[in-house]
């Protein structure tokens, strides 16, 4: 068995608004100083060891992602 | 209504409940409504029972979890409504069911949460702008058209080169008309298919089929252009 993060981002040029609403937040919390805040999804796969990066990748492109908005990165983390 | 306005008796539209959809019977109601027959689709069915056109309605399909429309788009009913819509046929996507048709791939694009972040619930002004679809042969080009809307994730976003393709193509449909109610990249709130035959829309015709209950009749057309379009077939 292994552990598997898929970490899932709005693109870049895809506007966040709820990344926008965060990053308003903070100053009213008395934070200052963040610029910028991007939300996106964490998965955490447990796996056994048939599963190979090819197939996670698939995984992740197929439904943990739409890549039409979305970038995705796989990592196993043990 | 006349008889003679009825010019779709006979056909078949099917539409779809997914587990989580709300407006199945709002459809199915403005299909008879038009003159056309309703038939129930379920999601765990892979069969469109011989329908000659799909509605895939709105509602939450599956709690909306992990993206809007992205759990719904693996149904054993939307495999059977993408080989059918690779055939020609007529399928209508409102809302919810816009973002299966893009998850499933049959609609460019994406639908993302409206730029104000908040629910929007309020009757819309929509512009026709494509009148050579299989939903829209009714209206008259450039027409303005009064149709609830009510999302949260209803911001439509593609590339600017699939933008630029559905404007040359004249495959944007349906544009919000004033204010942008979501932040729509180019105010569209409506699209079609290379082959006219799919549309997708966020705001709901289904619910503007009565004066007594909506704010117009004007969802009534793209029912009208549905049936027409399948006898003509």
């Amino acid at each position: 068995m292994a552990r598997v993060v898929v970490d899932v981002m709005p693109k870049a040029e895809i506007l966040d608004p709820q990344g926008q609403a965060v990053v308003g937040a903070l100053p009213r919390l008395g934070f200052t100083g963040v610029s910028d805040v991007r939300q996106g999804k964490r998965f955490e796969l447990e796996v056994d060891d048939s599963v190979d990066d090819a197939e996670l990748e698939k995984i992740a492109e197929s439904l943990l992602c739409n890549t039409v908005i979305e970038d995705w990165k796989v990592t196993r983390v043990q | 209504m006349s008889e003679a306005t009825r010019s779709g008796s006979g056909a078949r539209i099917g539409v779809i409940t997914f587990p989580g959809t709300l407006d199945d019977v709002d459809a199915a109601r403005a299909v008879n409504l038009a003159g056309g027959e309703a038939v129930s689709l379920w999601h765990g069915d892979a069969d469109l029972k011989g329908v000659d056109g799909v509605i895939v309605p709105g509602g939450f399909s599956y709690g909306d979890y992990l993206r809007c429309g992205a759990i719904a788009r693996f149904a054993p009913v939307m495999e059977e409504v993408i080989k059918a819509a690779a055939g020609g046929m007529p399928v209508l996507g409102i809302c919810n069911g816009f973002q299966v048709l893009c998850e499933a791939g049959l609609l460019p694009g994406a639908l993302t949460r409206n730029e104000g972040l908040h629910f929007i619930c309020r009757d819309q002004w929509l512009k026709v702008e494509s009148t050579s679809t299989a939903w829209s042969s009714r209206y008259e080009s450039g027409a303005e058209i009064l149709i609830p809307l009510k999302s949260g994730e209803g911001r439509y976003q593609a590339s600017e080169k699939v933008l630029d393709e559905l404007e040359g193509e004249g495959r944007v449909v349906f544009r919000y008309s004033g204010d942008n109610p979501n932040g729509s990249q180019r105010a569209i709130a409506g699209i079609a298919s290379a082959n006219g035959r799919v549309v997708g829309l966020m705001p709901h015709p289904e619910h503007a089929t009565e004066s007594l209950t909506g704010p117009s009749d004007d969802g009534l057309g793209m029912f009208y252009s549905a049936l027409d379009a399948v006898l003509t077939a």
